[in-house]
């Protein structure tokens, strides 16, 4: 027994050393931070948005929302036991999936259009085709011992999921079986972010913590530390070097992969309230942030300053998106109603 | 009340109301945020507290202030058909003393601001079920200090369901219950068979108090407990403000905080808890492995290259830059942003195959970009062709094609690409070093969607070094991107040159082949 417990502690000394070295070397390369660099970089002034729309339909708290690739359709889950498919140009409602379990977390709209994903407290979840003449199950994954907190198609064929179990897990989507299991969180996964060239994604925990993984391998290739609260919202800066996260600790912090460490923190001394969403618009400059507070902040990337704030949900801002085409932001809240602002 | 309507003008200097607490709630015409409110919380939440719109103690203090006797609303006593309704004041006077004393122009902002101080329960109509405040003649009575969402209440069912119990006790008309009360209510003697007798008997102790109460007293605490109820537990269709994310109950984040009853009640033994309460999870004990595999990614770690921050922050600004003007947040589009002017011809003309300078100047920014373009990608495809090294980018986009691929398809389409490009004499033969080459024709003893990705990454790599580069210089992206048009007769004679010099070459191709062939079988 005492041999044993000196190995571990042996081990764990190592394990300390290794930080120790790490961080010194995050340390050596610090030599600038974002926001005195980016005092060159064209400034953006304060960001008025107008509400061009309300999306009327749903009864209950919204819970998740999810862009199509087209730019131009958008799906939206709501604990009323719907998933709603939305034109968002007229403002129609083109598909009504109806769930098996009301208590939905997340959606997700498959690049090709013809599928979407939720899932929730049921840990399950289940893939529809909604090219059907009405909307027809076609796979229930069900592996997880957890709720499903996230999901994203890599395509018509393998989805990503992030569960309340710790884990995600790529599954293949014909067989229904799980392809690869990721863990090393360990903390509830709340969000994951797929790589445009999906050979990598990102996921946040309530372990404070935001880890890179590779999907073919399985492996944790970066863990970012900083937060000292849930992450709840993870996204990839789109030129694939950066990560941005949203924490309950109230403030979104931005990671560079190659740096491996914080680049530059979004927080104010006014905003208590935790963060739930987040979404950048197409050049990355801009970070729309759903908060607990019923608003939606925007920030400026590169500076770290506040520029607009979107104001007008009765309850909390549960999620956001931006299209591919980057044309306006989609606020979606408890308060059933999804807002296109731009 | 009509002195106070004439008095809202349009205010365009600060307004400052000091408290009681010494709060300050400013709304300056220098505010970057006009329509909104900065509001200055000089306390720190508490964390167990649901999170709110503004301070709970800054709503009190409005709603402390609105009750004022000298400065606040007109609550009095209704006379209505045989009866008298105490303590109400109208919602439009609540709309009124809210512009005025907070400073908002827009009487919608002042319903918006005042729904949300009456969706968690601070006031609520005395004849409906639904929180929130409407600029009318609706009678609106407050809340009691005790049943603030201050107080951090987090009810539990037995508290519920000794009010339900209580109410249908009361032998009045008025306050039956609903439908969803009496369900459940039905629900919750099922789910307390056990205990149901105790909270019988709680209840009847709690009518017993109500009953040696004044009249009007007792109409107004009956009201406020049922507003209270309103909040906690909602009408089925209304919005809780109270609840929490539901991924987050899971996890009991202050099991030291004393749980309280509404009516004092204590229970001995285990409180009852809620099906979406359970213990916060057992992390697992890190064993032997999972240290030494720590140990082996913090080394990882360690040997990886960091870039300089320096380095770093150049390249997240120069790359903002960039798309900066593709951006709609940032530069508006050309001809319009269709969801402000409800006019589709943006998206038509990205899509369209005449692309304009600005897409086409997007290409050049990285082969990806390129690529994601069917017209750029169409674009390079033509110019590969004309330089004889096609195949790379067609087997690229045959990969890309096989990983999106029906399972049972897989196997048939792979072996279809190593004939097309890999196998020896392949019509289409790419160019792989050994090293990938045996790799790849390793992973095609059993074909499977990823066989190609070390090939792949490779063409990708050789394809952007080498003929990208060229076709950014080529005169057929130069010209798309100056915009140069040529003239007609001049592009004719040059397309049947090059088809001429292509039908010469392909002849000449086919001669060699055939040589080829005969001196083998010589």
């Amino acid at each position: 027994m005492a041999a044993e417990k000196a190995e571990m502690d042996a081990l764990k000394k190592e394990c300390d050393a290794l930080r120790t070295q790490i961080e010194a070397a995050r340390k050596a390369v610090n030599d600038s931070s974002m926001s005195a660099a980016s005092g060159g970089a064209t400034a953006v002034g304060r960001v008025q948005l107008k509400l061009r729309k309300t999306l009327k339909g749903h009864l209950a708290k919204i819970y998740a929302m999810h862009w199509s690739a087209d730019s131009r359709q958008m799906v939206s889950a709501s604990q009323d036991g719907k998933l709603l498919v939305w034109d968002t140009f007229t403002g129609n409602k083109l598909v009504a999936v109806p769930l098996k379990s009301a208590w939905v977390m997340s959606v997700a709209f498959a690049p090709s259009g013809n599928l979407v994903a939720s899932g929730g407290l049921d840990n399950i979840c289940t893939v529809y085709n909604i090219k059907a003449a009405s909307p027809k199950t076609l796979r229930e994954l069900d592996a997880h011992t957890g709720y499903l907190s996230c999901c994203r198609f890599l395509s018509d064929t393998e989805i990503l999921t992030a569960s309340g179990d710790t884990t995600c897990c790529l599954w293949d989507l014909e067989t229904g079986k799980q392809k690869v299991i990721f863990t090393n969180h360990i903390g509830d996964c709340m969000s994951l972010a797929l790589s445009s060239d999906m050979n990598t994604f990102i996921s946040g925990a309530c372990d404070s913590l935001a880890k890179l993984w590779d999907v073919r391998e399985g492996a944790c290739k970066q863990t970012f530390s900083g937060h000292t609260s849930d992450i709840n919202a993870i996204s990839f800066f789109p030129s694939g070097n950066a990560v941005i996260t949203g924490s309950d600790d109230c403030t979104c912090k931005m990671y560079d992969l190659r740096a491996d460490q914080e680049v530059i923190g979004y927080q104010d001394t006014n905003l208590n309230a935790g963060v739930t969403s987040l979404a950048l618009s197409s050049s990355g400059r801009l970070i729309f942030a759903g908060y607990d507070d019923f608003n939606c902040h925007i920030w400026d990337s590169l500076k770290g300053e506040k520029v607009g704030v979107l104001s007008g949900h009765d309850n909390r801002v549960s999620c956001t998106g931006v299209p591919a085409d980057g044309m306006g932001v989609c606020t979606g809240s408890w308060d059933s109603f999804l807002k296109l602002w731009n | 009340m009509l002195k106070q309507i004439a008095a809202v003008k349009l205010r365009r200097r600060a307004c400052r109301i000091k408290s009681s607490h010494g709060l300050l709630i400013l709304k300056g015409q220098n505010s970057p945020f006009s329509r909104s409110f900065r509001w200055i919380p000089l306390f720190k939440l508490p964390s167990f507290c649901p999170p709110f719109l503004v301070s709970p103690l800054q709503i009190e203090d409005i709603v402390t202030h609105i009750q004022d006797e000298t400065d606040g609303v007109p609550i009095r006593t209704v006379k209505s058909f045989m009866t008298k309704i105490p303590s109400v004041v109208t919602g439009a006077d609540i709309v009124q003393w809210l512009m005025k004393n907070l400073s908002i122009e827009d009487p919608a902002e002042a319903m918006h601001i005042g729904s949300l101080i009456a969706a968690q329960g601070y006031f609520f109509p005395i004849s409906d079920h639904v929180l929130s405040l409407k600029d009318d003649g609706t009678f609106y009575r407050f809340q009691a200090p005790y049943f603030w969402p201050s107080n951090c209440w987090e009810p539990e069912n037995t508290d519920y369901a000794i009010y339900l119990c209580k109410r249908t006790m009361q032998n009045k008309t008025r306050l039956e219950l609903a439908d969803y009360e009496a369900e459940n209510l039905a629900r919750l003697q099922r789910a307390f068979a056990r205990k149901w007798e105790f909270i019988y008997m709680q209840a009847e102790a709690q009518v017993k108090i109500d009953r040696k109460k004044d009249k009007t007293e007792r109409k107004i605490l009956d009201s406020q407990e049922r507003a209270f109820w309103d909040v906690h537990r909602p009408v089925p269709g209304c919005v809780n403000t109270t609840e929490m994310d539901i991924r987050k109950c899971r996890r009991m984040k202050n099991p030291h905080r004393v749980k309280k009853s509404v009516y004092g009640v204590v229970e001995e033994g285990t409180q009852s808890q809620s099906p979406i309460h359970t213990p916060s999870q057992q992390y697992r004990k890190g064993t032997k492995e999972d240290v030494e595999k720590e140990i082996l990614f913090l080394n990882t770690q360690l040997d990886r290259h960091c870039m300089k921050m320096s380095k770093v922050a150049e390249s997240l600004i120069t790359y903002t830059e960039q798309y900066m003007e593709y951006d709609p947040f940032v530069t508006a589009p050309e001809p319009s942003n269709p969801w402000t002017s409800d006019d589709p011809s943006f998206w038509d003309l990205e899509s369209s195959k005449e692309p304009s300078q600005q897409r086409v100047k997007k290409w050049g920014f990285s082969l990806e970009e390129a690529l994601k373009d069917p017209t750029g990608q169409e674009l390079f495809l033509k110019f590969l062709e004309s330089e004889f090294s096609s195949e790379n980018l067609r087997f690229w986009l045959a990969v890309q094609d096989l990983k999106r691929m029906p399972q049972q398809e897989v196997a048939q389409r792979a072996q279809d690409i190593w004939t097309e490009f890999l196998a020896e004499g392949a019509p289409s033969s790419i160019n792989l070093d050994s090293h990938s080459y045996e790799r790849t024709s390793q992973n095609l003893k059993d074909p499977g969607r990823y066989s190609y990705e070390d090939a792949q990454d490779h063409i990708y790599k050789l394809m952007k070094s080498d003929s990208y580069t060229r076709f950014l210089r080529s005169n057929v992206y130069q010209d798309l991107l100056m915009a140069r048009k040529k003239p007609e007769t001049e592009q004719g004679r040059r397309t049947s040159l090059e088809k001429f010099t292509r039908s010469v070459v392909s002849v000449l191709l086919l001669l060699l082949s055939t040589l080829k062939t005969a001196f083998i079988n010589v």
